[in-house]
């Protein structure tokens, strides 16, 4: 084991002293409590290091030691459920209320597992060679890196803990290696696959303004933006109950503690719409908040992405949830301020934006090592100082992302939430997935959604024209575009996360809201080219019910959207017969 | 306590806020220092950097008058720590933890880090306690519960100081047991008459033995205040978490807070971040606010107030902009309204209270007050934007819903947000009812048939 002696120390930054050989990015265990820290540049007799945790009481002359290994993370069965920190070290009750540094507990857990391929068998890398069954099915995978070999011993099934071995794998040669249920991967590097695979159908979110306007491929990318109090958080939590990911990875990064524990709080008590199991069952958290170490904060969006990987090698598609990305870049400048590197735009590194790139490169969809298909798609949280869109981070992610929410500070103000702007946001995947929704039996679903967009657009137009010459003076077409502007906002695109009956929403339920506001607007202009003042159109009892149909049909109610249908067009056919009528 | 050594000489040189010292002790990052100079008088500083041969220390004071051979430096190999124990309330103590009120020293039965520890995310317990604050603008549209941490953003001026006192001395539970409750109030950089008179209604109204003051007054060495929020966090912490009280602390004003970090920071020779503030005010704010919450399984709760007046009004200065991203909402005090006469001067659009929905509703409040505070909000934005539209046209050519959108706008300032004396959330929510009353139906769509049935006696169509 290689050994080095502190020479110089402030904050989480060190340089110390040896003879020894490290390797950069190295981990390495530093002082009396072996505090976790990672080798970060290299001289010929010495290394500066960065540390995970809070250095106080460290002195020239602690002891350095190598681990011999890049800096990385157990991936095993055990995480799928759990809390861990940004260096995926389980956050136990047990540990107590408080966070000390230094090594942590974390429970010898133990799991059932069956064996899938029986000794002489040929495996390579990547290949499943057992499951074990909770908290959800997981495969056991031959680690990516390994030689192929051949089985010479495989176990029974029966009770395992991550590190006994489950498997010996004899290579070419005669040397032979051991398996076990956990394997460490390093976290700056992405894991293999066999190939890159186009995106091809949409990452389900349960939000109408989401699947609709501005949808996400399952392997896609996308940036969420937005002032504080826009619903940055409340949205990301919002995909990771409800969208319809197998696996989905939360990692709260520089951001507050109670967001972490209303998680925990609430995914254990919910379940999933599609296999009614609990949502906790599917999911890890990674937290870092905003007071925990800074350095740790650079490495737990790592952490995230190789745990995310690491699930999608088992054939399983995964969401990623990074909030906030910005105060990763931030912990980024702050070790790079340290290290005294030169400064470029607001102070953040020069690599800021490559590093960028490739976090976002990571995600994608796959074909696996094994064959089987797998997915990692990734929605970062963006913080940008003063809300303004312009500045480095928002700036450099936006050309690395797909798909672009961006919140608004004045939908956010009105309570009109989720607060996307339909306007400044934006989607890649539109066509990619057009024809997932005509399988779906909405053959309309592009044109609609186009619709839309330009009702909603013609809705600023027209709004400012109106205060110039007044609404009244608009001609009575333009007045109803204003009134359906208003319908599209309030019955699809406003969906509140906090209603039990409409934070969630299936795609056949939007399909069925939107087929029947798009009946709406149809009639509407059929009947104000006939004559009738869209004033009388506002009237309709039924708009109130359109305003509010979420919240009033929910999932178990959407047979009675379709008897909607009659409603409307008796309304409409009395509204002409008026007409008929009156003079 | 005993430091454990003392250096008689050994500064080799002074450069700002930091000495260059050579190493001849054995001594570990963040070790507690004092720095005295030849007439005796102490400095607080911490070591800051080590390697072989030297150590630097960083002065959390002034370094006026410190010289390079008259200087002595007393050492102990511990971090900063506060004796905290029974009897710290109804005391008064300086930047520092030290009692300037001439009673006797606090009798130390715990001594806890100054810069506290993380709160493990997995122990923490959702804050749901709804506070009933006696203030419509709170209570009914921006609720505050027990653990949350709720700036208000105010400018000079403003009445904060006397929104805070009403929290303080009007907030109680609405159903559970009270429980003890304690106060500390923390003075960064503020006058001695905020002081006082935080004293003066803290003592009228009998709360005064509940109390911890921790002053750092405008004329006190700005570098201190660093440290005044970190001495009384951790008597709040001692209160909450090891005497069981539910601890609200008031902390004003975090821009003289801000103001002092950016000087040290500036005096490091460090790279400035946005408006010369240090890249790092980010965590280290919240390394303060984070501090606030509640612990499964512990019978108290931090509770944080701070104040701060934003520069120039601006809530998107890096003050206000960096507290809004790490505190769980913000209180939005407005100088039009203020002028307007209107007390509290809340700006109730830009507020927000991140844990509303937690401690609200059914089981909590009132089964209808989200919905009712929904609409609410949504008439007022809807107000604002006509507003802005009969500025352009006047009043008069306004079609006639906007003219009742304009009409409802000035009674939910004039009627809601505006009181004189406490009001239960039951009188808070009934105003709300009645001003929806002047509104068509049709408009209300945030509310249920029922919920305008009940309240409004209006038809639905
Ligand atoms: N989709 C939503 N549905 C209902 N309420 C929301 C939604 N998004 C945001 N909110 C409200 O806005 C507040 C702030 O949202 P949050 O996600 O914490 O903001 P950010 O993370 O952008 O700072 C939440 O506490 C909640 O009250
Ligand atoms: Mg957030």
């Amino acid at each position: 084991m290689s050994e080095a002696r502190i020479r110089w120390i402030s904050g989480p930054v060190l340089r110390a002293g040896t003879q020894d050989v490290f390797h950069v990015h190295e981990a390495v265990a530093v002082g009396p409590s072996a505090l976790l820290g990672e080798v970060i540049k290299l001289g010929p007799d010495d290394f500066v290091a960065q540390i995970y945790e809070d250095t106080t009481g460290l002195k020239p002359g602690d002891r350095v030691v190598g681990t011999g290994q890049a800096l990385s993370v157990p991936l095993g069965p055990g995480i799928l459920g759990t809390i861990c920190d940004g260096l995926l070290r389980p956050l136990l009750a047990a540990d107590g209320p408080f966070i000390r540094p230094g090594v942590r507990t974390g429970g010898a857990r133990r799991f059932g597992f069956e064996p899938m391929v029986p000794a002489g068998t040929r495996v390579q890398s990547g290949q499943a060679i057992g499951r074990v069954a909770s908290p959800r099915p997981q495969l056991c995978l031959v680690p990516p890196g390994t030689a192929p070999g051949v089985v010479r011993w495989m176990a029974p099934a029966g009770e395992f803990s991550g590190t006994e071995p489950i498997c010996r794998l004899e290579h070419e040669g005669g040397a032979s290696s051991e398996i076990a249920l956990t394997h460490s991967w390093p976290v700056r590097e992405s894991r293999p696959v066999r190939a890159r695979l186009a995106i091809a159908g949409p990452m389900i979110t349960g939000q109408r303004i989401l699947d609709t306007l501005f949808p996400i491929g399952r392997g896609s990318r996308a940036a969420l933006p937005g002032g504080f109090g826009t619903g940055k958080t409340v949205l990301q939590e919002a995909l990771a109950k409800w969208s319809d990911a197998d696996i989905i990875v939360y990692v709260g990064c520089g951001e507050r503690g109670n967001e972490m524990s209303e998680v925990l709080d609430e995914l254990p008590k919910l379940q999933d719409p599609r296999s009614g199991r609990p949502l906790m069952e599917r999911t890890v958290i990674i937290a870092n908040t905003s007071n925990m170490p800074v350095a740790a904060r650079e490495a737990s969006i790592y952490t995230a992405i190789t745990v995310a990987e690491y699930f999608r090698d088992q054939g399983l598609h995964v969401a990623l949830m990074a909030d906030s990305t910005s105060r990763w870049a931030e912990a980024l400048r702050e070790v790079s301020g340290r290290l005294g590197e030169l400064p470029g735009e607001a102070g953040y590194p020069a690599y800021l934006s490559s590093r960028l790139a490739q976090f976002y490169e990571r995600a994608g969809r796959v074909r696996t090592l094994a064959g089987s298909e797998g997915s990692v798609t990734i929605i970062g949280a963006i913080s940008p100082p003063a809300g303004d869109f312009t500045e480095p981070v928002t700036m450099h992610t936006r050309r690395c992302v797909r798909t672009f929410w961006a919140l608004d500070r004045g939908r956010a103000q009105a309570r009109f939430y989720p607060a996307i702007h339909p306007l400044q946001s934006y989607s890649g995947d539109v066509d990619a997935l057009a024809r997932w929704w005509q399988a779906q039996g909405n053959p309309d679903w592009s044109a609609q959604r186009k619709r839309l967009l330009e009702l909603l657009e013609a809705q600023v137009r027209l709004e400012r024209m109106a205060r110039i010459v007044g609404k009244d003076a608009l001609p009575p077409a333009q007045q109803l575009t204003l009134l359906c502007a208003d319908l599209v906002n309030d019955a699809i695109l406003r969906q509140s996360s906090f209603s039990e009956t409409d934070r969630y929403c299936s795609p056949q339920r939007q399909t069925e809201i939107l087929s029947l506001v798009i009946r709406f607007i149809d009639l509407a202009q059929g009947a104000v080219e006939a004559g009738v003042h869209p004033d009388r159109i506002g009237e309709l009892p039924l708009r109130r019910t359109l305003q509010r149909i979420g919240e009033e049909f929910g999932e178990t109610r959407i047979a009675q959207i379709r008897a909607l249908w009659k409603q409307l067009d008796s309304e409409f056919s009395s509204l002409s017969r008026e007409r008929v009528d009156a003079p | 306590m005993r430091p454990e050594l003392t250096l008689e000489h050994g500064v080799q040189r002074i450069e700002g806020p930091l000495l260059f010292l050579e190493r001849t002790v054995e001594i570990g990052l963040n070790a507690r220092v004092e720095v005295i100079d030849r007439d005796g008088r102490a400095r607080i500083g911490r070591v800051a950097a080590l390697d072989e041969r030297t150590f630097t220390i960083e002065v959390l004071e002034s370094t006026l008058g410190l010289g390079v051979r008259d200087t002595q430096v007393r050492i102990w190999n511990e971090p900063m720590l506060f004796g905290v124990g029974p009897g710290m309330l109804g005391r008064t103590y300086d930047s520092i933890g030290q009692p300037t009120d001439g009673g006797a020293p606090v009798p130390a039965v715990r001594r806890m880090r100054i810069d506290g520890l993380a709160i493990n995310p997995a122990v923490r317990a959702l804050p749901r306690d709804f506070i009933e604050t006696g203030v419509s603008a709170i209570d009914l549209m921006n609720s505050l519960v027990r653990g949350q941490k709720l700036p208000l953003f105010s400018g000079a001026g403003l009445p904060h100081d006397r929104l805070a006192t009403d929290i303080v001395l009007q907030a109680r539970l609405r159903h559970q047991a009270q429980g003890s409750f304690a106060v500390v109030f923390v003075g960064m950089g503020v006058s001695h008459d905020t002081a006082e008179s935080f004293r003066d209604a803290m003592a009228s109204s009998g709360a005064l033995e509940h109390t911890a003051m921790f002053l750092n007054l405008a004329d006190e060495p700005s570098t201190q205040r660093l440290l005044t929020p970190r001495y009384a966090l951790t008597a709040a912490e001692y209160l909450a978490f090891v005497e069981g009280r539910h601890v609200l602390v008031v902390m004003t004003d975090m821009t003289n807070y801000c103001e002092a970090l950016r000087e040290v920071s500036a005096g490091h020779g460090e790279l400035p971040s946005r408006k010369g503030y240090p890249g790092y005010m980010y965590s280290d704010l919240a390394s303060l606010y984070e501090r606030a919450g509640c612990i499964a399984d512990l019978p108290g709760t931090l509770t944080q107030l701070p104040i701060l007046s934003m520069p120039a009004d601006d809530i998107s200065h890096p003050i206000a902009d960096l507290t809004g991203y790490i505190t769980e909402g913000q209180i939005v005090l407005d100088r039009e309204l203020d002028r307007r006469g209107i007390y509290p001067p809340v700006r109730v659009l830009p507020s927000l209270s991140r844990l509303m929905n937690a401690g609200t509703g059914e089981g909590f409040t009132h089964a209808d007050h989200p919905a009712l505070a929904n609409q609410l909000f949504a008439c007022y934005a809807r107000a604002a934007h006509v507003r802005v539209l009969a500025s352009v046209m006047g009043e008069e050519s306004l079609p006639e819903v906007d003219r009742r959108f304009l009409a409802f706008g000035r009674e939910f300032e004039q009627r809601l947000v505006h009181q004189e004396g406490r009001r239960s959330l039951e009188e808070s929510m009934a105003i709300g009812w009645q001003l929806l009353r002047g509104l068509p139906v049709a408009e209300l769509t945030r509310l249920t048939r029922r919920q305008i049935e009940q309240y409004l006696g209006g038809e639905v169509p």
